[in-house]
């Protein structure tokens, strides 16, 4: 849409429809530095974990998450060439909103049912994993109909 | 209507020209547009997978059955695939027919052994008792896992089509936005693939 607004020869070279152009871009340095920086950024959360450097798991566990963030942007950038003006910034905007979606879904699924399990189901975790390796599926029904 | 206002300066309700749109002009929009829709997809998946990890049913957990060492070499073979895709999309830019090629068929290798090497694991699990039947958190194991192996065999069969046509008609302007397509479908399993290996094999096996 915006291509009504900017010259059309403004780009240089040939005819090619200006969306196209920035939708490729990519050179082989800049796929190489996206590469490098995915390799580092998937081998050290995999060491961390492997080896349990870190010690303490919650701090692991941000760590690692942290990285897949910064990777997940890196491989935007990089591989997908994503900026805010591609196709006039729509792809962003669309990202943008995937993205608030994305994050309603998941943290509002698991703040739902965490507050659920905790506050209709006491326990219920552990009465049902030891009755379950008891076997007694009938003695579970029972357990759960006792419970307050 | 138009007789009315025929003396003064005709209105116009449209367009005084038709916009120059081009053959696939929307395509790389329209397609990014599907790729978010997929990640919605996969944020429900992600979502369920969340609330239904902890449920073992008495069976086994993450830490009994996910062995990294292997999950580090798929995610290998899945990121290799990448590069190697970047590398014939630039041979594309060139016009290097057989460069394209090339780099297409080694894409599609790293993608094949990535595919093989999760059907392994699912049929290890499953041979293990550990199918998507023995608890919540396998039904969603699988199902999430899952779904991203069947874009990866979907995006394999697209390549294959994909490099069938560019055999046939080379380079053609249609054949480099498909490819362009598939090149962003292609990154954009990558990514999800970083959430899965982060939030389903790491963080299984931390907890």
């Amino acid at each position: 849409m915006s291509d009504a607004v900017h010259p059309h020869d403004a780009h240089g070279h040939g005819h090619h429809d200006d969306h196209h152009e920035e939708g490729a871009h990519g050179t082989f340095g800049s796929y190489m530095i996206g590469f490098g920086l995915s390799v580092i950024l998937t081998a050290i959360p995999f060491w961390l974990v492997m080896s349990g450097v870190l010690g303490d798991p919650k701090l692991t566990g941000i760590v690692i998450v942290a990285f897949a963030a910064v990777q997940v942007i890196v491989h935007m950038i990089y591989f997908l060439h994503m900026n805010t003006r591609v196709e006039g910034g729509w792809s962003f905007m669309a990202m943008a909103l995937t993205l608030v979606l994305v994050v309603i879904v998941l943290a509002g699924s698991t703040w739902v049912m965490y507050h659920m399990n905790n506050n209709m189901m006491p326990h219920a975790d552990m009465d049902m994993t030891g009755e379950m390796n008891a076997g007694h599926d009938m003695s579970t029904m029972a357990n759960m109909s006792e419970m307050p | 209507m138009s007789s009315a206002t025929a003396t003064t300066e005709p209105r116009a309700y449209h367009l005084p020209e038709e916009p120059h749109l081009h053959e696939g002009h929307s395509t790389m929009l329209g397609f990014w547009m599907y790729l978010m829709s997929d990640c919605l997809i996969f944020a429900i998946l992600f979502a369920t997978y969340a609330v239904l990890g902890g449920n073992f049913a008495g069976g086994p957990g993450p830490k009994d059955l996910f062995d990294l060492p292997l999950i580090a070499i798929n995610t290998a073979m899945l990121l290799f695939s990448s590069i190697t895709y970047g590398f014939a999309m630039l041979a594309m830019e060139k016009n290097k027919v057989s460069a394209t090629q090339g780099w297409l068929f080694v894409t599609l290798l790293f993608g094949g052994a990535f595919l093989f090497i999760e059907l392994y694991e699912f049929s290890h699990l499953i041979h293990e008792g550990a199918g998507p039947g023995r608890s919540a958190f396998l039904s969603a194991f699988f199902t999430l896992v899952g779904t991203h192996g069947l874009h990866v065999t979907f995006g394999s069969i697209w390549l294959i089509t994909l490099m069938v046509q560019v055999a046939k008609k080379g380079l053609i302007p249609a054949n480099k936005r498909r490819l362009l397509c598939l090149s962003m479908f292609w990154h954009f399993l990558d990514v999800i693939w970083i959430g899965v290996f982060t939030f389903v094999y790491l963080m299984g096996v931390l907890r």
